[in-house]
């Protein structure tokens, strides 16, 4: 038989315990959500380096930003971190409020409030479903996108959209909740502890699930901070930080809620530290619900805020507004700011430079799943090559935001 | 912001006043608005006055949230700017560092000595707007392909284009 010829480019290494080979997982590879690639140099099963390779969903959103109106923005947002779309609105349209200087309603921050909680518990479940299966326990995604189904649900109720749903608008929300809307949601507040229950039946006391996840993909709480990790990776390493706390927006400070750490800085940790997440997150949104008062949905500034529709018929200025503010836009103050908030997966901030006119200047968005990538190297070296795909399930990475 | 309380911000004037008592070279060009500060740091400046932020025990800014580039048009001279988003892990306090660049000298010193994170935030920064960060261990394109031509986020980039990236 006729041995092949071996290209002059490849090192041939004799020793086996020597030889390295270079693998490329992605970007069409199940396990790395999405379509991120890693190339891993690997000595026998053993990670020795590992380089991601990220940008294959980069579609230039920032860019974007620049030729559109403020309002017409919003819609963008929803595309980026596409499982948790209502926070990336939040993180918008406060970041558009803040230049402008607009008071937001009780009502209204309530709402934003109720639905950024609903949609990180969403997040989570994606997570939580596809992180396990990732390890191979298969049987809690189905149970997880149970739940999830309802959050869609809640959520197109009130906004008409499931995964882009736009909600939130610079003044307020698009449109008050529909009528029976808090029936609907109590309903599902009222179920669900009992659905975070069942998956910890399912999977934390699971030998093999434990086996796969503890003592994997390490980081210290100093090497956390140094590369900036952010959301449950942060508190996973046993630092209580979080945004909600540290900086308040939208009234968090008069919700009652623990910040859930571990100490460990695993994968585990991670693990638990969501689970317990979701359970305050239920937490918040129960709060939310008891809050809520009948009252204006949109703030007092009628050359922002599109005027009821009833108003327009009836009222000139009203309509005269409406026609502006959708034809032209509004003008923004000079200047630039940063909003951080709490996003199911980090800190979240969009920096906003404005020089006067209806349209931004430059929008940037610290995307917490970019920064949590860039310590995968870091966390993964060392480590098997089938841990790897635990790590990433562990980071709760979402392409669309990683590339924008 | 109107919408939150105001003690949620951090008090600027104390913090403010304490660094350009310790550096006046450094920290002289301040802008408060909208709640936040803003240092214009000289670009010689930037890792040193870094180190010294992290390390300062009445600030500690040990997280590096983030950075962004901006452009401030073709016409404008100093065109380019980098923002440096800090945070404190204990104190809560955000402010931004602010460097600003000539076109045809669009250098600075790279941070990565001081937060790691830095890393990806730079390689970034350069990928959109042609920034070079002098010192970066591994200034690569990240979100673009290699071979890509320009600088996507500057502003005499066009926002549409017809030819096939294939056929570049």
């Amino acid at each position: 038989m006729s041995s092949a010829t071996i290209p002059p480019q490849f090192e041939i290494v004799d020793r086996p315990l020597d030889t390295q080979m270079t693998i490329s997982m992605g970007p069409q590879h199940p396990s790395t959500h999405g379509v991120l690639r890693l190339e891993l140099v690997l000595d026998g099963e053993m990670v020795v380096k590992a380089t991601p390779d990220i940008g294959y969903l980069h579609t230039g959103m920032e860019k974007l930003f620049e030729y559109k109106k403020y309002q017409q923005g919003i819609v963008i947002t929803d595309r980026m971190d596409y499982l948790n779309p209502l926070g990336n609105n939040l993180a918008y349209v406060m970041a558009g409020e803040k230049l402008l200087g607009l008071e937001i309603p009780e009502r209204a921050q309530v709402i934003r409030v109720l639905f950024c909680e609903l949609q990180r518990i969403g997040s989570h479940l994606v997570w939580l479903g596809t992180h396990a299966l990732d390890i191979g326990a298969m049987t809690v995604f189905f149970y997880c996108f149970r739940e999830r189904e309802k959050i869609l649900n809640l959520i197109e109720a009130a906004s008409g959209g499931r995964l882009t749903p736009s909600y939130f608008r610079i003044g307020g929300l698009m449109m008050d909740l529909p009528a029976g809307f808090e029936n609907r949601c109590k309903q599902f507040l009222d179920g669900f502890p009992g659905a975070v229950d069942e998956f910890h039946k399912l999977l934390s006391g699971n030998k093999i699930f434990q086996r796969r996840t503890q003592g994997i993909g390490y980081i210290t709480a100093e090497d956390a901070i140094d590369w900036g990790l952010a959301g449950p990776c942060l508190r996973g390493s046993g630092v209580a930080l979080d945004v909600r706390r540290a900086n308040p927006y939208s009234g968090y400070e008069k919700y009652d809620f623990e910040i859930p750490t571990e100490p460990d800085g695993d994968v585990w940790s991670r693990y638990m530290v969501r689970m317990r997440e979701m359970k305050e997150s239920h937490k918040i949104a129960t709060q939310a619900l008891a809050r809520l008062r009948p009252g204006p949905i949109k703030a007092d500034a009628p050359k922002v805020v599109l005027p009821d529709r009833q108003a327009m018929k009836s009222h000139m200025d009203a309509l005269i507004h409406h026609f502006l503010i959708v034809a032209e836009g509004f003008d923004v103050p000079e200047g630039e700011v940063y909003h951080p908030i709490e996003a199911s997966k980090g800190e979240l901030g969009v920096y906003i430079k404005s020089n006067g006119g209806p349209k931004p200047a430059r929008v940037h968005f610290r995307a917490p799943s970019f920064v949590n990538l860039s310590a995968l190297p870091m966390m993964s070296e060392g480590e098997m090559v089938a841990d790897i795909v635990a790590i990433i399930g562990s980071l709760d990475i979402v392409l669309g935001e990683i590339d924008r | 912001m109107s919408s939150e309380p105001e003690n949620t911000e951090p008090a600027p004037s104390p913090l403010v006043a304490a660094l350009q008592r310790e550096h006046p070279e450094w920290f002289s060009e301040v802008i408060v608005a909208f709640g936040e500060t803003t240092f214009i740091v000289p670009r010689e400046h930037i890792v040193a006055a870094s180190t010294f932020l992290k390390a300062w025990p009445e600030g500690r800014f040990d997280l590096l949230a983030d950075i962004c580039g901006c452009d401030r048009g073709v016409e404008e001279e100093p065109r380019f700017e980098v923002n440096y988003h800090l945070f404190s892990t204990t104190k809560y306090h955000r402010i931004r560092l602010k460097v600003v660049l000539n076109e045809e000298d669009a250098h600075v010193a790279s941070v990565t000595g001081v937060w790691r994170t830095a890393n990806w935030h730079e390689r970034e920064t350069f990928d959109l707007f042609g920034v070079v960060f002098d010192g970066h261990p591994d200034l690569r394109r990240i979100l673009l392909p290699d071979d890509w031509q320009g600088h996507a986020l500057r502003k005499d980039f066009p926002l549409r284009g017809y030819e096939p990236y294939s056929l570049k």
